[in-house]
């Protein structure tokens, strides 16, 4: 309990600082917590707001469960062929960091305006670091794990589903928790850019109306959002990683 | 060593073979030249508009940007993780909030820092040092983590000063940590400001993608994202060769 008094006490002190931020540059430049919480019950309370909420939550979970199957599935392919996965990890490593940002006008030519533009950027985004930790979770693997599977002699996929994921769940959560948020990103910067709908574009014209009010809420409503969905996988992990140590 | 090479080998080959299976699809217009163009086509004009000098200006603000916002978040995330490190009950609230900082997606609050700071290289560059510092304070906690604690008592015996154990000691022992975190804080330093540049800016290389694709200037716009990919894969390559030759050391 006293752990999560520490953790208030700094969030109270975020808050304060921007309320005295806010008193230093004014109006024009910055929303107060007040005056951002306002007006994100006032956008929860409009129907068009949840129409953009919806459009951005659909092209959120289509790209978050391809993210995760792909990602999961290249991570096991690379982890169990050594050579494979040596020759790959550099190249993913740079794709990583590459600002991908960059690339979005070649999706836009490939997938046209639309949502599977969206997707498809968020998909960019999230499936390589949870390709990454899943691939270093197999290599780190107790080997007794494949042996044994071999003299029961299982078949590749059902080794995969009975031993391996299980074995390296809590690696693949830590994995998917990194790549939930950049997919998140992923769609709200395409819906930016390039699109007519979503949360994404509702900033940029908010940005261009010059409303920082609208914006300051939005970012709040997203902050909210992923924080909820981090700990969430935060708890979730740890759980499993008890039931390993077991 | 002959393996790693062998890999890198193989690995060189794969992205050659890829390239070229690109520029053949191209050759032949199964991807039609108002998609794509060609590979060789996008190098030949990379290196005219680097000799034409057309993007100069753009190209040294960004690198300028990327160089500041690396020095700012490095220092900065440094000290914070000293400060960090050494107040234990500070850490422990800081902790939960650190574990779910990436998860915040910190571009949203590029358009606060607009209208903070204005358009301009103010705003990009806090972006950049928002999205790069966290991975700095997180490696600097790992690095003063693990170091051994018999280093610490050595230094003791040998009545060392407390500045004398830091800069003998301490920073040696931590250095590969803290290098990953400068590594780290390259990669986001570059994502933070070319990304800015792209959405909301004047000046860089990544208003001049955002601008050549709104004008439908193909060929610049698939140059410019080549000498992005080149200076990224170059940047990273030089990193980690670094990384390798600390870590080894530290293996000895």
């Amino acid at each position: 309990m006293h752990k999560f008094g520490g953790t208030a006490l700094v969030i109270l002190a975020c808050v304060a600082i921007w309320q005295s931020l806010y008193v230093y540059v004014g109006d024009s430049a910055l929303a107060s917590p007040l005056q951002t919480v306002e007006k994100l019950s006032e956008l929860l309370r409009n129907d068009d707001f949840w129409i953009h909420v919806s459009e951005t939550g659909r092209a959120f979970v289509w790209a978050f469960a391809i993210a995760v199957l792909g990602g999961v599935s290249l991570g096991m392919a690379l982890g169990l062929g050594r050579l494979a996965g040596n020759v790959a990890e550099p190249i993913l490593v740079t794709l990583y960091s590459i600002p991908k940002v960059v690339l979005y006008p070649l999706i836009l030519l490939c997938f046209g305006l639309g949502i599977s533009a969206k997707v498809a950027f968020g998909v960019m985004h999230g499936l390589i670091p949870i390709a990454l930790f899943s691939m270093n979770a197999i290599r780190q693997m107790k080997p007794v794990y494949r042996r044994t599977s071999q003299v029961l002699r299982l078949t590749s996929l059902q080794t995969a589903l009975t031993v391996i994921v299980p074995a390296i769940l809590p690696e693949i959560t830590s994995g998917v928790r990194l790549g939930l948020s950049l997919t998140l990103l992923g769609v709200l910067i395409g819906e930016m850019f390039a699109s007519q709908r979503g949360l994404g574009f509702l900033l940029t014209s908010a940005i261009n109306l010059g409303q920082i009010d609208t914006i300051m809420a939005i970012a709040l409503l997203l902050t909210v959002f992923a924080i909820a969905c981090n700990t969430l996988m935060m708890m979730f992990e740890r759980h499993l990683t008890h039931r390993q140590s077991r | 060593m002959i393996a790693v090479r062998s890999e890198a080998v193989l690995r060189f080959g794969i992205v050659a073979l890829l390239v070229a299976a690109v520029e053949m699809l191209c050759r032949l217009h199964i991807i039609p030249v108002d998609v794509m163009i060609a590979p060789s086509q996008m190098a030949a004009e990379l290196i005219k508009i680097l000799v034409s000098g057309e993007y100069s200006a753009d190209i040294i603000s960004s690198i300028a940007n990327v160089l500041i916002s690396t020095a700012l978040s490095v220092t900065l995330g440094f000290v914070a993780g000293l400060i960090i490190y050494s107040a234990p009950s500070l850490r422990a609230a800081l902790e939960p909030l650190l574990a779910s900082y990436y998860a915040v997606p910190t571009f949203i609050f590029y358009p606060v820092f607009i209208s903070l700071f204005g358009v301009g290289s103010g705003a990009i560059v806090a972006i950049a040092v928002l999205l790069a510092i966290v991975s700095m304070i997180t490696a600097t906690l790992n690095g003063l983590d693990r170091i051994p604690r018999v280093l610490r008592k050595t230094g003791r015996i040998y009545r060392m000063s407390r500045i004398k154990m830091a800069v003998m000691i301490e920073l040696p022992s931590a250095a590969p940590s803290l290098f990953t975190g400068v590594k780290l804080s390259v990669a986001y330093s570059f994502i933070g400001v070319i990304a800015s540049e792209f959405i909301l800016s004047g000046s860089g290389i990544g208003y001049a993608i955002a601008y050549a694709y709104n004008n439908f200037e193909n060929r610049h716009m698939y140059a410019l994202m080549l000498l992005i990919i080149l200076l990224v894969t170059g940047v990273n390559a030089l990193l980690n060769g670094i990384d390798r030759r600390l870590q080894s050391q530290r293996h000895r």
